[in-house]
């Protein structure tokens, strides 16, 4: 069995679906039996699903049109 | 805001707003800057939030949108079109938001390919199970504050390789690429930026946190 060191070096392969499968097996195993790193290992999924689902936020109009002069100056124009 | 020149094909043209990227990089170059308005118009929230990531400031951020919109748009010619666009929009980012980030910390040197410092063994600290819908104790506001500030407050060296990788979704060679590291020290920055926030973030999604308001129910 994987030691807990051994599990947290293997961690993002795992998250990341690269590990190979003799490598999954043995996490897989390390997490069902070892409650501290099955928290570790489900948190840290769950800290990048709330990462991947968040939305940017609006850019607000003022700035935009900030933007826009500054291409246009940019461009030889002044709007 | 008519530009000098027609650029080729304008009048049977789709609109702006429905051409891809490529397409509206082609416009750009053949001298429409409406197009290139519309690639900003597209890409602007998330280039925002990346230079708020890195720079770790909202007024630095803005200026790093600005100068890499300007960059790109003055470069442009140089877009060969072999990678995408946003990607490459992205890199010029990076660039521009890590060099504001060097001029704000002249005194403390940002260094992104200093060495990883200590073992695994200090990374893990906090081991509570987390809420089942964090969402439903926080507004979509609070989230967003709470993510950013948790990235925000990490060192340099991990929130813009976390960034790049999971809020971009950047491959690992493309982070390697972009911030000109090694391959094995974007591994091992990743794995560090992960658990750093996840043990940040353990304070807010922990479960229970949110059961007092419903605690006499
Ligand atoms: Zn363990």
């Amino acid at each position: 069995m994987l030691s807990c060191k051994d599990f947290l070096g293997w961690l993002n392969d795992y998250l990341d679906e690269t590990a190979d499968d003799q490598v999954k097996a043995q996490v897989k195993e390390h997490i069902t039996n070892c409650p501290n790193c099955w928290v570790v290992y489900d948190t840290t999924k769950k800290t990048l699903q709330v990462y991947k689902g968040m939305e940017p936020r609006e850019v607000p109009e003022t700035l935009r049109n900030r933007l826009m002069e500054a291409l246009l100056k940019k461009c030889g124009k002044t709007g | 805001m008519a530009t000098s020149g027609t650029p080729p094909s304008a009048e049977s043209a789709l609109p702006l707003a429905e051409m891809d990227d490529a397409a509206l990089v082609a416009q750009t170059q053949a001298g429409n800057v409406d197009a290139f308005a519309e690639l900003m118009r597209r890409h602007d929230r998330k280039i925002l939030r990346l230079a708020r990531h890195i720079t770790g400031n909202q007024e630095d951020a803005e200026d790093v949108l600005q100068e890499s919109f300007l960059n790109a748009f003055s470069h442009i010619g140089n877009f060969a079109g072999n990678s995408k666009f946003y990607t490459w929009l992205v890199r010029i980012t990076v660039n521009q938001a890590l060099m504001k980030l060097r001029k704000r910390k002249s005194d403390k040197q940002v260094s992104l390919d200093e060495p990883v410092q200590g073992d695994t063994d200090d990374l893990v600290r906090e081991i509570a199970v987390w809420d089942e819908t964090p969402e439903r104790t926080y507004s979509q506001e609070e989230m967003r504050r709470i993510l950013d500030d948790a990235i925000e407050s990490l060192e340099p060296i991990y929130r813009t390789v976390f960034v790049l990788r999971d809020v971009e979704e950047l491959s690992t060679e493309e982070t390697a690429q972009t911030l000109d590291i090694s391959v094995p020290a974007v591994k091992s920055r990743l794995l560090r930026a992960r658990l750093q926030l996840r043990e940040k973030l353990t304070k807010f999604f922990r479960r229970g946190k949110g059961d007092d308001a419903f605690a006499f129910l």
